[in-house]
C-alpha cells in the first residue's frame, strides 16, 4: 500500500470572474521513503495539489470538488477538521518557500519549533527545548543553544530554512511536503539545504513531495517526477526515464529549452516553447497544451487526451495523443 | 576595538583617496566600458549625533572592462555586490573611489566619466540603460505601456510626438509585443510580456550598454528561454553590450562572453566563458560551480559543499575574504589579502594558492 494515494483530485476556486479549475483530475501516489518531484510553471496547480492534501485550501473561495486522498489507508477528505489538525505537523508536515513569511516574527524560533512538540507530543516546555536543540543540531544550525532564543530576523535565509525543516521534522512525519524549499536561496546555500534533505531521507525514511519549477534540483533529488501543466499531470515516471525519454511534448520542450550549466556556450538560440500558459478562465478546447505544441494535430485541438500508462513501459504515464518518439 | 579607535580608522579612510592611482589603466580599442579600482561604500550612521560609525563595503576595489558587443556577467551570492557594482558603473550611485571609463556615443572617444555631471551626465544616461529583475515592480502601474516606453524619449527631449509614437510601435514589434496593446496597463500582461516591455523601454533610446540585473530570474522556465533568446537577438541586431547580473550559472554560461566572480565586494576571478567553466582557478568559483544542480539524474552528486554563509560586508574578514569558508585555507590567508594575478592570458584570479 502506498503511503499517499491521490485519486482524481479536483480543486476549484470560485472567484468573481468565474471558476478556476486549478487542479483537475490529478492522481498520483507516493511510496514510503521515496521522493516525488512535482514540477511545473507557476499557476499549473502544483502548490494547490499539495495544499489540498494538507486541506489548507481556503474555503471559500476554494473547494475540493472531487477526489480521494488516501494517507496510510485512510481518506483524508473524510476527516473532521479536528482530526486533520492532529495529522498536520505530525504525520504530514510542510516546508514553504519563504521562511521569512512562514515564521512568526514576534516569537523566537525555538518557541515556534517547541510549539509543534508541545501540541502533538504533549511534551513539557523543558522536554521540548531539549528536543528542539537536538533537532537544530541535526539540521546543521551552529550553536543551537544560543540560536534557540533568536528571532527569525536575526537569522540568514539559509538558517531560517533550516529552522523550517527542523519544525517540519519535529514529530518525525511520514510525509514531508517541501514547496519550493530552495527557490529563495543562493546556490551554495541551496546545495547545503538539498544535501540536508537527502541525509534526512536516508536516516528517517521520510517520504518527500518536492514541489519545484527547477528541473535541475528535481533531477538531483527525486525518485519519481510528475510534470504538471494547467492543473493536470501530463507526465509521470521515474526520474531517469523522464530525463532520458521524455514523452510529453511539454516535458520534451522544457528539457530542451533550459540553458545548461554542463554544456558549453553555443550561438544557437534556445529551442524555447512559444506562447504562454493559457488564462485559467479560458481553457482551450482539446489538449490544454496544443496552442503551444509543435506536434499538435487536429485531434489535439478537438479532444483532450486521457492520462494513460504508455504501452510497453513500466509506470510511464503520459497525457498525449502523440507521445514524442525519441 | 574601542569606539575611539574605530573613529580614527574611519577618518583616515575618508582621506584615503583611491580615485587617482599612479597607474593609469590601459584599455584596448574595442573596449566600450571599463572601471579601475572601483569602490562603493555606504556609510552607516548611528549614535547620539548620527555620526558615521561604519561603512558597508559593498564594492571594494574592482576592475574590469567590457568589449563592445560582448556580454560580461557578474556572478556571486546575494550580498556579493554585483548590483551595486553595476549601478556604480553606470553612475546611478556615485563611486567612493576609482575611475569609470566609457566610450561615448557622440564622440567615439574613451572618456573618464567618474565625475561628469549636468548635461554631460544626462547624455550618458541615454547611452546606458537597465533592465530590472521584477518587471511588475519596475513598470508604472498607472500609465499605459505605450507611455512607459515613450517616457525616456520625452525625458531626453527627442523628436516630435508623432515620431515618438512611431518609435514606440516599432519597439513593441521588435520585442515581440503586439502594437495594439499600447493602451493597456502592465497588470494586463503576463510576466514574460512585462519583461519585454521593460526591454523595449531600455532600448528605445538606442543605448550602447544595457545592464540586465537578474532580468530573467523571476520568469517561468518556459518564458525564461524566450527572453534569453530575445536578448541575444537584440544584441546581434543593435550590437548591444550587456552587463549581465545573474545568480543562475546555467543562464550565465549560455549568455556570457566573459565572466567576473564576485565575493563580498571583491572580484575573485575573471575569465572568458569557456575558461571559467572548464578551468576555474579560485576555490570560491570551484565551490560555486560545484553547487549548481545539473538537470541530469545520471550524474552522481558527490559534492564538496562549502558551509556557512557570506560574512557581513561591514566587517569583512581580514586577509582573504573567502578564508572563513575556504576548504583550502592556509596561514597566509588570514594576514595578507591576495592580489589579482594573471594565471593565463585573460584569466585573472586572486588567491594565494596560485
Amino acid at each position: 500500500m502506498s503511503l499517499l494515494e491521490v485519486k482524481n483530485l479536483h480543486t476549484y476556486f470560485h472567484t468573481m470572474d468565474g471558476v478556476t479549475k486549478s487542479v483537475e483530475g490529478v492522481s498520483f501516489s507516493v511510496e514510503k521513503g521515496s521522493t516525488l518531484g512535482l514540477v511545473g510553471e507557476s499557476g499549473c496547480g502544483k502548490s494547490v495539489t499539495s495544499l489540498s492534501v494538507m486541506q489548507l485550501v481556503a474555503c471559500p473561495p476554494g473547494e475540493i470538488h472531487e477526489g480521494e486522498i488516501f494517507f496510510d489507508g485512510e481518506d483524508l477528505l473524510k476527516k473532521t477538521p479536528e482530526e486533520m489538525r492532529k495529522i498536520r505537523g505530525n504525520d504530514i508536515s510542510m516546508i514553504f518557500q519563504e521562511p521569512m513569511t512562514s515564521l512568526n516574527p514576534v516569537f523566537t524560533v525555538g518557541f515556534q519549533v517547541s510549539e509543534v512538540l508541545i501540541n502533538h507530543r504533549n511534551m513539557t516546555e523543558e522536554q521540548a527545548k531539549e528536543r528542539v536543540i537536538s533537532l537544530f543540531k541535526d539540521v546543521g544550525i551552529p550553536d543551537p543553544v544560543r540560536r534557540f532564543d533568536n528571532y527569525p530576523h536575526q537569522m540568514s535565509g539559509g538558517m531560517r530554512q533550516r529552522v523550517m525543516i527542523a519544525m517540519g521534522l519535529a514529530c518525525k512525519p511520514k510525509l514531508l511536503i517541501a514547496d519550493e524549499p530552495t527557490t529563495a536561496l543562493d546556490v551554495t546555500i541551496q546545495a547545503q539545504v538539498l544535501q540536508l534533505m537527502r541525509e534526512i531521507k536516508e536516516k528517517t525514511n521520510t517520504a518527500i513531495i518536492l514541489i519545484t519549477h527547477n528541473l535541475a534540483v528535481v533531477a538531483e533529488m527525486a525518485d519519481f517526477i510528475a510534470v504538471m501543466y494547467f492543473g493536470r499531470i501530463v507526465e509521470y515516471t521515474d526520474v531517469k526515464e523522464l530525463y532520458k525519454n521524455p514523452k510529453h511534448p511539454y516535458t520534451h520542450g522544457l528539457l530542451n529549452s533550459i540553458p545548461r550549466v554542463d554544456k558549453p556556450k553555443t550561438d544557437v538560440p534556445l529551442p524555447a516553447i512559444p506562447g504562454v500558459v493559457p488564462n485559467p478562465y479560458k481553457s482551450p478546447k482539446g489538449c490544454k497544451f496544443h496552442p503551444r505544441c509543435k506536434f499538435a494535430q487536429e485531434k489535439c485541438r478537438q479532444e483532450e487526451p486521457p492520462y494513460i500508462l504508455l504501452p510497453g513501459t513500466k509506470g510511464h504515464f503520459c497525457r498525449c495523443w502523440y507521445p514524442v518518439k525519441n | 576595538m574601542s569606539k575611539k579607535e574605530k573613529m580614527t580608522e574611519i577618518e583616515t579612510k575618508d582621506y584615503l583617496d583611491v580615485r587617482h592611482e599612479d597607474i593609469e589603466p590601459t584599455f584596448s580599442d574595442d573596449v566600450l566600458v571599463g572601471c579601475h579600482n572601483l569602490h562603493k561604500y555606504f556609510p552607516i550612521h548611528g549614535g547620539l549625533f548620527g555620526a558615521k560609525i561604519a561603512d558597508v563595503r559593498a564594492v571594494d576595489g574592482i576592475s574590469f572592462e567590457i568589449k563592445k558587443g560582448e556580454t560580461h556577467s557578474l556572478v556571486g551570492e546575494s550580498g556579493a555586490g554585483k548590483t551595486t557594482a553595476a549601478k556604480t558603473l553606470i553612475r546611478l550611485y556615485d563611486s567612493t573611489g576609482g575611475n569609470i571609463y566609457f566610450r561615448r556615443q557622440k564622440t567615439g572617444l574613451f572618456e573618464d566619466v567618474t565625475k561628469i555631471k549636468g548635461e554631460d551626465l544626462r547624455s550618458l544616461r541615454k547611452e546606458v540603460q537597465i533592465v530590472f529583475q521584477d518587471p511588475s515592480g519596475s513598470l508604472n502601474p498607472r500609465i499605459p505601456v505605450g507611455d512607459i516606453i515613450e517616457e525616456p524619449m520625452i525625458v531626453h527631449g527627442i523628436k516630435s510626438k508623432n515620431e515618438r509614437k512611431d518609435r514606440v510601435v516599432e519597439m513593441m514589434k521588435i520585442v515581440g509585443l503586439r502594437p495594439e496593446y499600447l493602451k493597456r496597463y502592465q497588470h494586463e500582461f503576463s510576466g514574460g510580456q512585462r519583461q519585454r516591455i521593460g526591454i523595449a523601454r531600455a532600448l528605445v533610446l538606442n543605448p550602447e550598454l544595457v545592464v540586465c540585473d537578474e532580468a530573467v530570474s523571476a520568469l517561468d522556465v518556459s518564458i525564461q528561454s524566450q527572453i534569453i533568446n530575445l536578448l541575444q537577438r537584440l544584441q546581434e541586431k543593435f550590437s548591444l553590450t550587456y552587463l549581465f547580473i545573474a545568480h543562475d550559472l546555467a543562464v550565465v554560461r549560455h549568455m556570457s562572453d566573459t565572466i567576473g566572480v564576485m565575493y563580498l565586494g571583491k572580484l575573485v576571478e575573471s575569465a572568458p566563458n569557456a575558461v571559467l567553466f572548464n578551468n576555474p582557478a579560485h576555490p570560491y568559483t570551484q565551490a560555486l560551480l560545484n553547487a549548481v544542480p545539473v538537470p541530469d539524474p545520471e550524474i552522481e552528486h558527490n559534492k564538496k559543499i562549502i558551509m556557512g554563509d557570506i560574512p557581513s560586508p561591514i566587517n569583512p574578514p581580514s586577509g582573504c575574504r573567502f578564508r572563513t569558508r575556504c576548504p583550502k585555507v592556509m596561514d597566509i590567508c588570514k594576514v595578507e589579502e591576495p592580489k589579482m594575478k594573471e594565471i593565463e592570458p585573460r584569466h585573472m584570479a586572486a588567491c594565494h594558492l596560485l
